[in-house]
């Protein structure tokens, strides 16, 4: 994905982004001043790096840099807020010696835990679920508004929007900019993490568009539950969500074939499986299941890491998997676990099972809209041989299927069905 | 910060009997009596039911005087409290506690503070 400054300072500069701008937040309390004068701190670095050398301590010298502009800034505006913000602004001027000091020890992370306040403000509950999402990739990813309108296929102007939107309400409305209590925290952070959770999914079953795993947002979300992780180290679901993302992700390479179209896990090609993914998704697991009771992202980690052990398709130990979802369904009850159970026990007890329990859900109205229901109908009803039901539910989940390389697939299934039918 | 904490509910089709009203009145003053103790009470009242709501409008320069509430809604306006916290979470905080928040809903809306310059 190619960020909004060119050139071997880039990755500099993504890295220190979310930090930079996080302390600035804290320090000016305006998202849009501190954006403002992050991007001119960087806009600078673009300009003295290659000239003067990338700095010891390039987080210090951005930070000192856009410090510097806040005041200005702050100084030019004749309000009474803003004086008040500028003298906050030069109290924390010792701060900015003490990092750019080169103290002993003190590692490139000595900024960092202002990102922490800055995740739980953007993902508040009293923002929409959209604006949880969008804050958080601009914000903390560091993507540009660009990038998170493409992201979400919409327009740059509709995010654009969106954003300020979500930057008035937090604003508007008061919303906080500090790391909940201890006590607060297990009601506050599913939702950090289902932010992270649903870049992820969007990035591997798109719901709409050409591309059927979409690597650049795949990456972001890693990225994130790496630094949720190094910041909430001992956070049992933090540490479950990015095991999980990575045992899923391990599989990246192999879920497309060279024409880009859709493998499935039974056909994969379990060579190109990531295996350095797979052992530190593994080690990452088995930290996480050390917390009792474990939690929903641990346990879709562990299903996630049965299907990574299986030396082949046929060796799965869907007992094991059924198991989990087991466990699973009474944790986080959810008609998509209620699927996912479904299709793995006709995985261990035979397609007449399984389709026993999706018929069931079928029957109900939640998931009458959800394709991969009927896509997992038609290939039971395929394994039964009873083509022609397959073929309809097949061209069910067709009509209802919004990402192009997923349709593909499906109109080879149906096309596979009709030919059974037919002969 | 001040908020408007906002008491919506269902209005009642017939009351309820003494001592159950008894105990509810009970948990609105010891609420009201938490949020003055706490320092951040600034105002408060409940309203007579909806069906005292008067609507007035101008149009063309007339008054337009209607019975009723300006949009007819399940649940309807029935008091608030008006608070003064640091931020939106105390706010919620507060507005979580309240009874209102529990027979209804609460809507919380942050006061308007125009800057002099």
């Amino acid at each position: 994905m190619s960020g909004w400054a060119a050139g071997p300072a880039e990755a500099v500069f993504r890295e220190e982004w979310g930090r930079l701008l996080a302390t600035l937040v804290r320090w000016v309390g305006d998202f849009d001043l501190a954006e403002e004068v992050a991007a001119d701190a960087v806009a600078a670095a673009v300009e003295r790096w290659p000239v003067d050398g990338v700095p010891d301590r390039p987080g210090a010298w951005l930070l000192t840099t856009a410090r510097r502009r806040a005041v200005d800034i702050l100084r030019r505006r004749q309000t009474y807020a803003a004086k008040l913000a500028v003298l906050k602004v030069e109290a924390e001027r010792d701060e900015v010696a003490r990092l750019a000091a080169p103290a002993e020890g003190a590692g490139p992370d000595v900024i960092g835990d202002d990102r922490l306040r800055l995740f739980f403000t953007c993902c508040h509950p009293a923002l929409s679920a959209e604006a949880r999402i969008a804050l958080t990739l601009r914000y903390l990813a560091g993507l540009s508004t660009a990038q998170v309108a493409r992201a979400f296929l919409v327009p740059e102007g509709t995010m654009a929007q969106r954003l300020v939107r979500a930057k008035q309400k937090i604003a508007a409305a008061g919303i906080p900019y500090r790391v909940p209590s201890a006590t607060e925290l297990p009601g506050r952070l599913p939702a950090v993490l289902s932010v992270v959770y649903v870049v992820f999914t969007e990035a591997y079953a798109a719901s709409n568009g050409p591309a059927l795993v979409r690597p650049e947002l795949a990456d972001e979300a890693i990225r994130l539950a790496r630094i949720l992780h190094r910041l909430l180290p001992a956070e049992a679901e933090v540490t479950g969500l990015l095991a999980l993302l990575l045992l899923v992700d391990a599989r990246r390479e192999a879920r497309v074939d060279a024409n880009g179209d859709l493998v499935l896990l039974e056909d994969q090609d379990r060579s190109r499986w990531d295996a350095a993914e797979i052992a530190e998704g593994r080690t990452l697991l088995l930290a996480a299941l050390r917390h009792r009771p474990p939690g929903a992202y641990a346990l879709q980690a562990a299903i996630a890491a049965v299907h990574d052990e299986a030396p082949s398709a046929a060796e799965t130990d869907w007992a094991q998997i059924v198991g989990l979802y087991d466990v699973l369904r009474a944790t986080a009850p959810s008609p998509i676990v209620e699927l996912n159970r479904a299709v793995a026990i006709a995985m261990a007890h035979g397609p007449a099972a399984g389709l026993a329990l999706v018929d069931e859900l079928a029957a109900g109205e939640v998931l009458d809209r959800f394709h991969p229901l009927h896509a997992a109908r038609g290939r039971l009803l395929d394994r039964l041989g009873r083509p022609v039901e397959a073929a309809a539910a097949y061209r069910r989940a067709i009509e209802l299927c919004g990402n192009e390389a997923e349709r593909a697939f499906l109109l080879r299934c149906l096309a596979a069905a009709e030919a059974r039918a037919a002969g | 910060m001040q908020y408007l904490l906002l008491i919506y509910g269902e209005p009642r089709t017939e009351a309820p009997p003494q001592d159950q009203l008894e105990a509810e009145m009970a948990e609105w003053f010891a609420y009201t009596e938490d949020v003055r103790k706490a320092g951040v009470y600034v105002d408060g009242n409940a309203l007579e039911p909806v069906n005292t709501a008067t609507t007035v409008r101008l149009k063309g320069g007339e008054r337009v005087v209607t019975d009723g509430p300006f949009a007819e809604t399940r649940e309807v306006l029935g008091g608030y409290y008006l608070i003064d916290v640091p931020d939106l979470d105390s706010a919620l905080d507060w507005a979580a506690r309240c009874p209102g928040a529990k027979y209804g809903s609460m809507e919380i809306r942050p006061i308007t503070v125009f800057d002099q310059g």
